[in-house]
């Protein structure tokens, strides 16, 4: 496999995965993987099922160790790294108290943590839900919460597994609201998307992952518009990458 | 046949009756096995979600152990009990034999087993559901242990409604160590075995019913304040 | 959530019960199925201020109990057993307090004809003979002690039986007359626990008035110097009145169906 790196990537990176390898049931799944992650902006890692995104996004949240490789970055705190995961897991309590649980598990203190509800409660626009049962709610406004969650404790890096699959237009809608405005403020987004849309309406960077390699790196206005490796152009031909 | 007649009867009268000797004795009872079941459920729950969630040596075993005292007999309990607390036995000097004291010891020692091996099923449940997200929040044990507790939160209070029942129930453990004694240890159980030995048939089964009419008002009471907040336990 | 907790450990902290003081009575259950106790100890407390907590868990059990420390006076009607308690330095002295009689009762249709033997060993050889189904104690009790003297008399070893005719229940007196109800059985019971029991049942008295079912109540005071923690000042004071002439005239006084159970016998000091 020919591996295209964009310019882009180097010291400055966020997050860097240097030659991760992870076998699982007998399987290569992960194969000497180097991933780097730009500070600014939103970088989207696209590819198809099994070629290892959601593996890769773990190994960097550090909730998978590879077998081999490195994972590289200058987060001292467990609260920098926040993950956002498909299917949003809420505790059975309020929105509220959802989010107070998250602020004291994250550290927060005490006297911080009121005014901080307060912010968070605006940011997601979840004012209206806040006392309603966490697990009653539309799958949309979950994942919302789940979203404010993560940015409690203001981390330096937001790591998502698409965040929107299964949600409908308005809910995804949304959701790319709160990670524009995350974006703003300076956390860096890596976004696991399988969604071109999406990705041509967020991201600034791509990075394509294929049988858990990657497979190409580049700027988003670039790869969107044109792909240069074959593994990428037969995917968005609509061609299986077997 | 008739004999249930009489007991139905006998029951109806000593509940409208309020007969004072029978309000000591459900007073004594509701103490006793309450006071057990809080101390059970302050024991219990937090070692249920230390075998479900801690991961140590011997955790493998300690959980089958946990299981298998669920099935303590109630006289051995007592037996035991009254074996330490004796005078002859090494906490003699406590004078705790035939009070109600040594009751609440027999019925927590009898139910922490139960509540703490109901609960480590329970909130194992819940670590499966809650643990990659729990464990991305950078959670520590202790932290997952108290979330995955308050958020089982509902399954514990039938947990301890189990243990209670167990308590309330049994006869074995208090007889033994509290002596039935008149006014002082005699609780719904022991008057029961009390008035069966008299021959007293139908006024035993008459409090046997009162006994139940007890459950069923804790157990009502609980469910009541339970449904009074089901909505925040959507799944 | 903490109100559980506090009211929970509050109760451990009560008092079981405000006296001026109290001493344990370790006892056979006749006294106390039958009402004797619930009659005449208030009377007691009155006179006293002395509260009497009575554990009536049958002679075996009130034996070991009160060798193990927890009992401040012992109330049994086993003689042999009792002087034994004494002689091994358990109790101080031993006091005769009340007698009744031991009563043979069995199904009204009597199969083994025990009604028409004379005498109690006549009656039981009368039930081995024919094998008829007789519950026994089988508890170390006073009663079973009594019950295996009565065998022994009559030359019979019904242990040989058990399991079949002889069925050795192992319980107190109001279970094993459960048990003799139940399943129309013989059996040998103290005439005061069969005169209170309330489920009689098929049974009647059919054999009575043997001089060897002579049934003697002793009292013993446990001794201090073997067990430091005893109450023994007001344990001594339970016994000198159930001995004096109100404690006697206590027990005379108290009647079941109009008919007297206990029977004082204390001997004058």
């Amino acid at each position: 496999m020919l591996r295209l790196v964009a310019s882009g990537d180097g010291p400055d990176a966020a997050i860097r995965l240097e030659q991760v390898d992870l076998r699982r049931g007998g399987r290569a799944v992960l194969d000497g993987l180097d991933l780097s992650i730009p500070q600014q902006g939103i970088t989207a890692i696209m590819g198809p099922n099994g070629a290892g995104k959601s593996l890769a996004l773990r190994v960097m949240a550090g909730l998978v160790r590879p077998d081999h490789g490195a994972v590289v970055h200058s987060l001292s705190k467990p609260q920098d790294i926040a993950l956002v995961f498909q299917k949003p897991v809420l505790l059975r309590r309020t929105v509220r108290a959802n989010l107070r649980h998250a602020l004291a598990i994250y550290g927060v203190p005490r006297r911080a943590r009121r005014e901080r509800l307060g912010e968070l409660l605006d940011f997601g626009r979840l004012a209206a839900i806040a006392d309603s049962p966490a697990r009653a709610l539309s799958g949309g406004e979950q994942q919302r919460v789940a979203m404010v969650r993560a940015l409690a404790a203001r981390p330096k890096l937001l790591l998502l597994d698409e965040p929107s699959a299964s949600l409908d237009p308005q809910a995804t809608e949304a959701i790319e609201i709160l990670i524009r405005d995350a974006a703003l403020s300076g956390t860096t987004i890596v976004l696991v998307t399988h969604d071109r849309g999406q990705a041509t309406r967020l991201a600034g960077h791509i990075r394509f992952l294929h049988r858990g390699a990657l497979v190409e790196a580049a700027s988003a206005d670039q790869f969107l518009l044109a792909p240069k490796s074959p593994e990428a152009q037969a995917y968005f031909a609509g061609k299986l990458l077997l | 046949m008739q004999g249930f007649g009489e007991a139905f009867a006998a029951a109806f009268a000593l509940i409208l009756g309020l007969d004072a000797d029978l309000i000591e004795i459900v007073g004594l009872s509701l103490r006793v096995t309450l006071s057990a079941t809080v101390f059970a459920c302050l024991l219990g729950f937090p070692l249920g979600a230390l075998l479900a969630v801690g991961r140590f040596p011997g955790r493998g075993i300690l959980t089958v152990l946990v299981n298998a005292l669920m099935g303590l007999p109630p006289v051995v309990v007592g037996l035991v009990v009254y074996l330490m607390l004796s005078r002859a036995g090494p906490l003699g000097a406590l004078g705790l034999l035939y009070t109600p004291t040594a009751m609440i010891i027999a019925q927590t020692i009898l139910v922490t087993p139960i509540v703490a091996a109901l609960t480590r099923q329970t909130v194992a449940d819940l670590d499966a559901e809650y643990h990659e997200t729990l464990r991305s929040m950078g959670a520590g044990s202790g932290a997952r242990m108290q979330t995955l507790l308050w958020d089982g939160r509902f399954a514990l209070m039938t947990t301890a409604l189990a243990g209670m029942g167990r308590a309330l129930a049994e006869v074995g453990a208090v007889m033994i160590v509290g002596g039935n004694i008149d006014h002082v240890t005699r609780v719904m159980t022991t008057a029961i075995a009390l008035e069966t030995s008299r021959g007293e048939l139908a006024l035993a089964l008459g409090l046997g019913i009162v006994l139940m009419v007890l459950s069923l008002a804790l157990n009502a009471l609980v469910m009541g304040a339970r449904l009074g907040n089901v909505r925040l336990s959507h799944a | 959530m903490r109100l559980p907790i506090l009211l929970a450990l509050a109760t451990l902290a009560l008092p079981a019960h405000a006296a001026d003081g109290f001493i344990v009575v370790q006892s056979t259950t006749s006294t106390r199925n039958s009402g004797l106790y619930d009659a005449i100890l208030p009377q007691f407390t009155r006179a006293s201020g002395i509260e009497v907590r009575v554990v009536a868990v049958g002679t075996g059990q009130a034996l070991r109990n009160a060798r193990n420390c927890d009992g401040d006076v012992l109330l049994v009607h086993a003689r042999e057993a009792e002087d034994a308690f004494v002689a091994e330095g358990y109790g101080l002295s031993r006091a005769d307090v009340m007698y009744n009689d031991f009563v043979l009762v069995g199904p009204s249709d009597d199969p083994a004809g025990a009604s028409a033997a004379s005498g109690i060993d006549a009656a039981l050889t009368a039930i081995a003979t024919s094998r008829a189904p007789f519950a026994s104690r089988g508890d170390d009790s006073g009663t079973h002690k009594k019950e295996r003297a009565l065998w022994a008399m009559a030359q019979v070893d019904p242990s040989v039986a058990s399991g079949s005719w002889y069925r050795e229940t192992g319980s107190g007196m109001g279970a094993t007359l459960n048990i003799a109800s139940g399943m129309g059985a013989y059996t040998l019971t103290d005439r005061a626990t069969w005169i209170a029991f309330a489920n009689k049942g098929d049974l009647r008295v059919l054999s009575e008035g043997d001089e060897a079912l002579f049934n003697q109540y002793g009292i013993i005071d446990v001794n201090p110097a073997k067990c430091p923690d005893i109450r023994a000042v007001p344990a001594r004071a339970f016994i000198d009145w159930l001995l004096s002439e109100e404690g006697q005239s206590a027990i005379a006084a108290y009647r079941r169906d109009d008919r007297q159970l206990f029977f004082p016998n204390a001997k004058p000091e």
